[in-house]
């Protein structure tokens, strides 16, 4: 059943990119059960507000998991104390009566703080422009029923398709490797045969941009896996380094 | 104003091929002195500027958050349709523009939904060449369902992830043209005001999110794909960043709103739960294709229940009341979402409603469990079953899923002729911001569809016939006085709502909104609330201006600035979706006037007063807006009521 309960808040203030970064603490009471935990930050802002403070800064949009805006380290880890979950869709029934939640930014190099808790993730953006699809035009493509996919492939390219771009496996990456991220749109692509042709290229040219926009390099920790939201599998990893070989045997 | 819909000659089903065949061209060689401004990054938006680009425009495309790949469009959940009729079930391009016609309850223009239904097949050649991976089945060839206003199975999907899919691939083709140079991608961005030079739109102001810093662009042509305006309500399943500014602002530059009362209450999301809620989550359309909608027969079971004494298992199968199947057999839990949510509030009106504050109807899927088995539904709606129990707290393998009714999607919206271009020269709307093909009510997955319609395969044609003029119109440097004016105009704005320095936060106005909305301009409307509805806002309105707080300044990221700019147009938007209830005297769709039901209270149109489409238009600050209309002829489709029985 939901109750009500009070809550001490560790929160990461930051006023712009350059700027110094603080923790500020805040006391909560009140906080329902119910709620989810953005619904708990809204309930902060609103007190700072009514006090004549400046809210806090985070980045959400469709409050259900889906967008990847979300985004905040939680207790240390990012999305927070659940599994499978985005920060939008974690519920206060998570947290005990009296607790202290420390709340920080994504914390990488690649992720640069641009006010509180909100980073830049453009560097993504920027690996998909290197490669990260087919490369056709509207019109003039076969009838979507002209090749037939087997229906595992298509499903296991559905399961790669579905990262939603949040930037958690690099933030919790010690290396701060986008891996993760990167294999698991090679896989997407080059499990469909749509995807297939270009497979090898593509991977190399999303490889050298992650590299060269100063992502570390994985060492196979496995830490992405545990915290992505989505269940983005380490196996992607493995397929983006056999297209990756490839494309070096063609150079 | 004129509202010219040039809708070409000829029978509706030769329309678009007569009007490609007769159109004005761009050449290559010219593509590239045009420049071309999409503003938002949905599905309409991102397949819009990703084909321009292809095509060899100059494009700066334009959204409000981090990434273009986060627009709305993203979580949109059941599927998209096309009339491919690969199930062999009866569809064709013809039903499927009659299907729409229909469900829309005859308020759309003809020739543009058969358009409409004759490039849904393009989309997805187009989508799976991108590497959409849809359902398939064990064959390789692509899996169908069913969706709620249809009779054949003709939805395309990916999981319950389609809206994510399909804007993946739109994102990596527009990803591809950023790449290759031909578009300028601006993100946390946000469009304050379209810049109008000798009648025709020729730019925007932007202002940077991150810096609050204001930008001037041109534009041979203006794109608006800005989403819907659901948000006025304050709680809906749009996301929290959708709003409805930038159809404000053409609309106070001159563009007619058409239609804008004509908005979509979806019948399953998830029930209102404490005040604190930010917003609603649909559980997709496509449940009812499995699930059974039920509420207890007896007024005493629906008590025990809402006191917490009963649980809805302990209910024999004989005390349930299926009223969608008792009400209307034919189509049963599949019929239209406007007729479905007004059942589902007729039921908790009348007492029979559960949960615990007695707004909530069942989702059971129980004999879909018994009949295909557990595994089967878990590979069907795995996603949405655990994304419930998250926010629930409930196994709905176990027990049946609580719903009821939300704001879901604005079918009205700018006023566009068969070009999608506005009533202002230059400026053209796509997607849901668009009034373009859904009349009165929407058909689940018809948005998808419509979105990628008009940015993959209408507009890269009609954009060209405007354009051809404009070839040797030479690009403006953004120093003209009509820019430096326009966003003098627009700082100015942003100024006044910093200097209120009142007592309230935007989300506390906002809230109030909502209500109004709900309460009055919802699901049932009648005269007296709508009027009272009217003052209500333009109290609100005199709040939001005089006791507004924003913290912090205008310089930097200021979420709260944001928020209250966008406010500021809800409280437009609430007005005029409020006069334009009140106006229509009918009940279509998904407006539901009180006083025009049947006996069975099934919404009664009237046809011989409001077969039009009503297109407003603005008239200064503060002075009430004046109504023209488009009559709507029916060439085609056989006018008659909505039948679902
Ligand atoms: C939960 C949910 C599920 C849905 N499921 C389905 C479904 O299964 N099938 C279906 O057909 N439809 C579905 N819909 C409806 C459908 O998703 C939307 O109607 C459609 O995606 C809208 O696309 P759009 O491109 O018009 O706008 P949006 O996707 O809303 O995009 C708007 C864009 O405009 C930008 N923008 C807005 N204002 C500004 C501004 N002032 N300046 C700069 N940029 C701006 C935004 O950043 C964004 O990029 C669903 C909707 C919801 C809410
Ligand atoms: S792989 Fe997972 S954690 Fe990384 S961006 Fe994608 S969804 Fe987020
Ligand atoms: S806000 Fe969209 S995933 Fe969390």
């Amino acid at each position: 059943m939901e109750k009500n309960i009070s809550l001490t808040l560790k929160v990461w203030r930051q006023n712009g990119p350059k700027e110094k970064g603080r923790f500020e603490t805040y006391k909560l009471e009140e906080v329902s059960t119910g709620s989810s935990f953005l619904e708990m930050m809204d309930i902060l802002n609103e007190q700072l507000i009514n006090e004549g403070n400046e809210p806090v800064a985070f980045d959400h949009d469709c409050r259900e998991g889906i967008c990847g805006m979300c985004s905040l380290y939680i207790n240390g880890r990012p999305h927070g104390p659940d599994d499978d979950v985005t920060t939008c869709q974690l519920h206060m029934r998570k947290f005990k009566d009296g607790e202290t939640i420390t709340i920080e930014p994504w914390r990488s190099a690649g992720f640069p703080v641009i006010k509180d808790l909100i980073v830049n993730r453009n560097a993504f953006d920027s690996i998909i422009a290197a490669g990260g699809y087919t490369s056709v035009s509207t019109g003039g493509v076969p009838d979507a029923n002209a090749i037939p996919i087997s229906k595992i492939d298509a499903d296991e390219a559905m399961d790669a398709a579905s990262c939603i771009g949040c930037g958690a496996c690099v933030a919790t990456c010690k290396n701060g490797s986008a891996m993760l991220f990167v294999s698991a749109k090679v896989s997407h692509l080059a499990l469909l045969p749509q995807g297939k042709v270009e497979a090898a290229r593509r991977a190399k040219n999303m490889v050298a941009k992650m590299d060269e926009l100063g992502f570390g390099n994985c060492t196979n920790t496995g830490a992405c896996e545990v915290e992505c939201p989505k269940g983005i599998s380490i196996s992607n990893i493995a397929r983006l380094n056999r297209e990756f070989l490839k494309a070096k045997l063609q150079d | 104003m004129k509202l010219d819909s040039k809708i070409p000659q000829g029978p509706v089903a030769e329309k678009w091929s007569n009007y490609k065949a007769n159109q004005k061209l761009v050449n290559p060689a010219n593509k590239r002195k045009l420049d071309i401004i999409v503003v938002g990054t949905g599905l309409a938006g991102a397949s819009a500027a990703a084909s321009f680009g292809e095509m060899g425009f100059n494009v700066k495309n334009f959204t409000i958050q981090d990434s273009p790949r986060r627009a709305h469009s993203i979580a949109a959940q059941g599927g998209i349709n096309a009339a491919k009729n690969y199930p062999n079930d009866g569809d064709s391009i013809h039903r499927l523009f009659y299907d729409t016609v229909k469900g829309g309850d005859y308020r759309a223009r003809e020739a543009n939904v058969h358009r409409l239904a004759e490039v849904s097949n393009d989309i997805i050649d187009q989508c799976v060449a991108q590497g959409v991976p849809f359902a398939r089945e064990y064959g390789g060839l692509l899996d169908n369902r069913s969706f709620g206003g249809a009779q054949v199975s003709r939805t395309f999907y990916a999981k319950g992830q389609t809206g994510q899919q399909l804007l993946i691939g739109a994102y990596q083709a527009l990803m591809r043209q950023v790449n290759a140079g031909t578009v300028d991608l601006y993100t946390r961005t946000e469009i304050v005001d379209i810049v109008m030079v000798e009648g025709k739109a020729r730019g925007v102001i932007a202002r940077d999110l991150v810096t609050g810093e204001f930008q001037r662009h041109f534009g041979h042509a203006v794109v608006l794909a800005t989403g819907g305006y659901g948000n006025a309500f304050f709680l809906s399943t749009n996301a929290m960043g959708s709003n409805g500014s930038a159809a404000i602002k053409a609309y106070q530059k001159g563009a007619a709103f058409a239609n804008p009362c004509f908005a979509q209450i979806h019948p399953t999301c998830i029930p209102v739960h404490g005040e604190f809620q930010s917003k609603l989550t649909l559980m997709s359309e496509s449940l009812r294709n499995d699930g059974r909608i039920w509420v207890p027969k007896k007024k005493e079971d629906a008590e025990a229940i809402r006191a917490g004494k009963l649980k809805p298992t302990q209910i024999a199968e004989e005390d349930r009341d299926y009223y969608l199947e008792r009400r209307y057999p034919a189509f049963g839990n599949l019929v239209p979402r406007d007729v479905a949510s007004r059942a589902a509030k007729e039921r908790c009106d009348a007492g029979f409603g559960v949960g615990n504050t007695g707004l909530a109807v069942y989702l059971d899927f129980k004999s879909a469990i018994e009949r295909l088995g557990e595994d089967a539904i878990r590979a069907r709606y795995g996603n949405l079953f655990q994304m419930y129990e998250k926010i629930v707290d409930d196994n709905p393998y176990e027990t049946p899923m609580m719903i009821y009714p939300a704001i879901h999607y604005t079918m009205g919206g700018i006023w566009v002729d068969y070009e999608l271009q506005t009533t202002v020269p230059g400026l053209f709307a796509a997607g849901e911001a668009n009034f373009s093909d859904h009349g009165a009510n929407r058909l689940g997955a018809s948005a998808l569809m419509q979105g990628l319609a008009d940015g993959y395969f209408v507009l890269p044609y009609t954009i060209q016939n405007y354009l051809a003029d404009d070839i040797s119109t030479p690009r403006m440097t953004g120093d003209e006085k009509e820019f430096v004016e326009a966003e003098k105009a627009a700082k100015d704005k942003f100024e006044k709502l910093l200097s209120i320095k009142g007592n309230r936060s935007v989300d506390s106005i906002h809230k109030e909104l909502g209500l109004v909305m709900w309460d009055f301009v919802g699901m049932a409307r009648n005269k007296e609330g709508l009027e009272k509805a009217i003052e209500k806002i333009a109290a609100i309105k005199k709040e939001f201006y005089s006791n507004l707080r924003i913290p912090g300044s205008g310089e930097g990221m200021n979420v709260e600035l944001e928020k209250a700019s966008r406010l500021a147009d809800f409280i437009e938007i609430g007005d005029l979706m409020a006069r334009d209830a009140l106006h229509r005297e009918e009940s279509c769709g998904g407006h539901f006037r009180e006083e025009y039901q049947t006996e069975e209270g099934e919404a009664q149109r009237q046809d011989d007063k409001f077969a039009y489409a009503g297109c407003w238009e603005y008239q200064g600050e503060d002075k009430a807006p004046v109504m023209h209309k488009e009559e709507l002829t029916f060439e085609v489709v056989k006018v008659a009521q909505r039948n679902y029985k």
